[in-house]
């Protein structure tokens, strides 16, 4: 399972929560901080690393205050496959 | 350069390609159209724009378009059509972005008639469009006149990023005079650092006329009264005919300045002391000429092609030191000479008797004064 | 030991501005913005690009694209873009415009620009309602739809009916992409981004007037709260207002 994480900036945030109803692993909720602007921020919880990094939360943003990340595996560099090859 | 013979319309579409006007947007109607058709086979001639639009209000838009890019642009029309140009033009004068329109004057109000006329003063000088403003406003007399307020229209316009209206009344633009076209002039390449011309290797220039705080827009309206506190400084023009002995003055512009110099001079001949101030420059107002006028004219006539419009600003200019007569046709109609010469006479006699001049010639009979020709400030 | 890197997949396009909007919660307005911004950077073309912004709620777009920009009169748009392309017809040219803005006072403008096949990119944003004065009734707004000028719903035997635009404009040969898109969930907003790239394409190909009108939606003035609003969305102007093409030039399949 692809791993992710995204981060939500909580001065832009309004605190809209279309993430939270877009997010499939539903770990993306409103936080009990208000901003800046008085809107109550939406934060992600999720200790158990749900987050796949499938970005539909950010997709769903209509003001693209979430990052997101995804881990992933670095793939063999083929150089050494290469040098066997060339020598 | 030769004269050649020209129609007014066509010499100003011309006058302004010479002046380096890179796009025109117009739309048809009388009595300015064929500034429109000479354009459209000469712009694309000397590979430049030109666009008939949906209407006057795509027109006056598209203008606003082009001059945002930086460009020397031009739209015409006729009262009517520049009724539906006056939103645009706020937002270009509120904008700074230099424009010229040409107003072709005609009989008013409402779909009126294609007569010549000037019942647009207040329309161009005070501005018919929203908020504080005023365009910078020429009125030529001839068509040669037209040729060379042309070129100086686009020239005002960039000085100062500011809204030019040429107004011609109908018969200026309509009738054919032997005039010189000035040498071509290149189009210019470089753009000013504001246009929009794509942010390459340059910050986003943006280019809008809203202000959505009031100290903003208070602050833009003030450099903007600043602006025009400058144009009325050093941008007058006038010419003005047998002032310096005159006791009546005559005001007119355009034809009807044009009209009312024949009557001056059926007066002259018959030895009344009469002179003629033709503002060339309706925007900025030759207030303070009017003034010093004031000191030695016993009276004033404004001579108008509508109900009397710029009459207000010589009364305003003469501040009551001496009575401002006037006199004007309207719809259309446009005044003869010897009507001029009845007022003039009836007004100088009505003022007092003409005073025996030093020399005991009686005036009637005075030798005809050689006609001095336009001076004024240019 | 395999190690495990850490890629970004998904951060803010160049061309959007960090500015902070001014939309309310849940206003789409910031989605569509998201996508232009990004299909300028996927194209390259953020330095000769020119948007012409609309009267409305989005009037401040200039704020949130890093491209040169005009801001028009209301409706006039389309006369103004026109008058930006035909001088430097090298500039990619687009107009950003609400309902109110392009169907009703902008409607000859509109109409004019594409049937002279300009060259220019147009993004329509039809969310049923005058937004930034508060919430009247738009050309596009629905039969029954109350608003605050049509507050027992709108009477389509008085106030007639809302104006189907992408194909109002289709038929005409000098509009060479016409579709509607939405953006009240991902694979819809992903559509609408695919649209918006192949509108600009229009205009790089040179092929004459490319619109998109997007589906969006005004919680504020719906007065539902914005997941809601993207469901009334769904439910109601869909069904009105068809996604789909309603032309595509061959050049553009």
């Amino acid at each position: 399972m692809a791993k992710g994480r995204i981060t939500i900036d909580p001065e832009r945030c309004k605190g809209c929560e279309i993430c939270t109803t877009v997010c499939v692993q539903q770990i993306i909720h409103l936080g009990d901080q208000f901003n800046r602007r008085g809107y109550r921020a939406a934060v992600v919880v999720d200790p158990e690393g749900k987050c796949t990094g499938c970005a539909l939360c950010a997709l769903s943003c209509p003001d693209t205050a979430i990052t997101v990340y995804r881990q992933e595996r670095l793939r063999e560099p083929r150089l050494e496959k290469m040098a066997v090859v060339l020598a | 350069m030769t004269k050649q013979l020209w129609k007014g319309n066509e010499a100003v579409a011309e006058a302004a390609i010479r002046a380096g006007c890179e796009a025109y947007f117009g739309y048809p109607i009388t009595p300015q159209t064929e500034l429109l058709e000479y354009m459209s086979w000469r712009m694309p001639q000397v590979g430049r724009v030109f666009l008939q639009a949906e209407s006057e209000v795509g027109a006056i838009n598209m203008v606003y378009g082009a001059a945002c890019a930086g460009r020397r642009v031009m739209s015409s029309s006729s009262s009517p059509g520049v009724s539906l140009m006056m939103e645009g033009l706020s937002y270009i004068a509120a904008s700074d972005v230099p424009a010229v329109l040409v107003n072709v004057m005609r009989g008013g109000p409402g779909l009126g008639n294609i007569h010549p006329a000037q019942s647009d003063y207040f329309q161009a000088v005070k501005f018919g469009g929203h908020g504080d403003y005023h365009p910078i406003v020429l009125a030529p007399a001839s068509v040669q006149e037209a040729i060379e307020l042309t070129a100086l229209s686009f020239d005002l316009a960039e000085k100062y990023r500011h809204v030019v209206i040429e107004v011609l009344d109908g018969s200026i633009g309509q009738m054919m005079e032997p005039a010189e076209m000035p040498e071509m002039q290149p189009v210019r390449l470089e753009r000013p650092a504001w246009a929009l011309t794509g942010a390459t290797e340059r910050p986003k220039n943006v280019i809008s006329s809203i202000r959505i705080d009031s100290e903003g827009l208070e602050a833009h309206n003030l450099h903007l009264q600043d602006k025009l506190a400058h144009i009325r400084g050093c941008e007058v023009r006038y010419k003005e005919y047998w002032l310096d002995d005159a006791d009546l003055v005559l005001v007119a512009y355009g034809t009807a300045g044009r009209i009312a110099l024949s009557a001056i001079r059926q007066a002259r001949a018959e030895g009344l002391r009469v002179g003629l101030l033709r503002p060339v420059t309706l925007y900025p107002f030759p207030t303070e000429r009017l003034a010093r006028l004031a000191k030695q004219a016993q009276a004033f006539l404004v001579v108008e092609m509508s109900a009397g419009q710029m009459l207000e600003d010589v009364r305003l200019a003469v501040e009551g030191r001496a009575p401002v007569r006037f006199y004007g046709r309207m719809g259309g109609a446009v005044p003869m000479p010897d009507e001029i010469f009845e007022v003039v006479r009836g007004l100088c006699y009505a003022l007092r008797p003409p005073k025996p001049s030093g020399n005991g010639h009686h005036p009637a009979r005075r030798p005809q004064p050689e006609d001095p020709g336009p001076q004024g400030a240019d | 030991m395999t190690d495990m890197q850490e890629t970004v997949v998904f951060q803010r396009p160049e061309t959007l501005e960090d500015t902070y909007t001014n939309y309310c919660p849940g206003c789409t307005h910031g989605t569509i913005h998201r996508l232009i911004a990004e299909v300028i950077d996927e194209l390259g073309i953020r330095e000769r690009t020119i948007g012409v912004a609309p009267v409305g709620c989005s009037v401040f777009i200039y704020n949130y694209q890093n491209v040169d920009f005009a801001v028009a009169a209301h409706g006039r748009a389309p006369a103004m873009a026109t008058g930006i392309k035909r001088v430097q017809p090298d500039k990619v040219v687009f107009t950003y415009q609400g309902d109110g803005d392009l169907a009703a006072i902008g409607t000859n403008e509109i109409l004019h620009a594409a049937s002279r096949g300009e060259n220019i990119t147009v993004i329509f944003v039809n969310n049923a309602t005058y937004g930034m004065t508060g919430g009247q009734m738009a050309p596009t707004t629905l039969p029954g739809q109350k608003t605050t000028s049509s507050p027992s719903g709108r009477d389509v035997e008085i106030q007639g009916w809302p104006m189907r635009v992408a194909e109002l404009l289709a038929p005409l040969p000098g509009v060479s992409y016409s579709v509607r898109r939405s953006i009240h969930d991902p694979r819809h907003i992903n559509n609408a981004k695919k649209a918006i790239r192949t509108a600009f394409r229009a205009q790089l190909d040179g092929m004459g007037l490319a619109l998109v009108e997007i589906l969006s939606a005004c919680p504020t003035n719906w007065h539902l709260t914005p997941v809601a609003a993207l469901e009334w969305l769904a439910k109601h102007m869909l069904p009105y207002y068809p996604v789909g093409d309603y032309k595509i030039s061959e050049g553009l399949q």
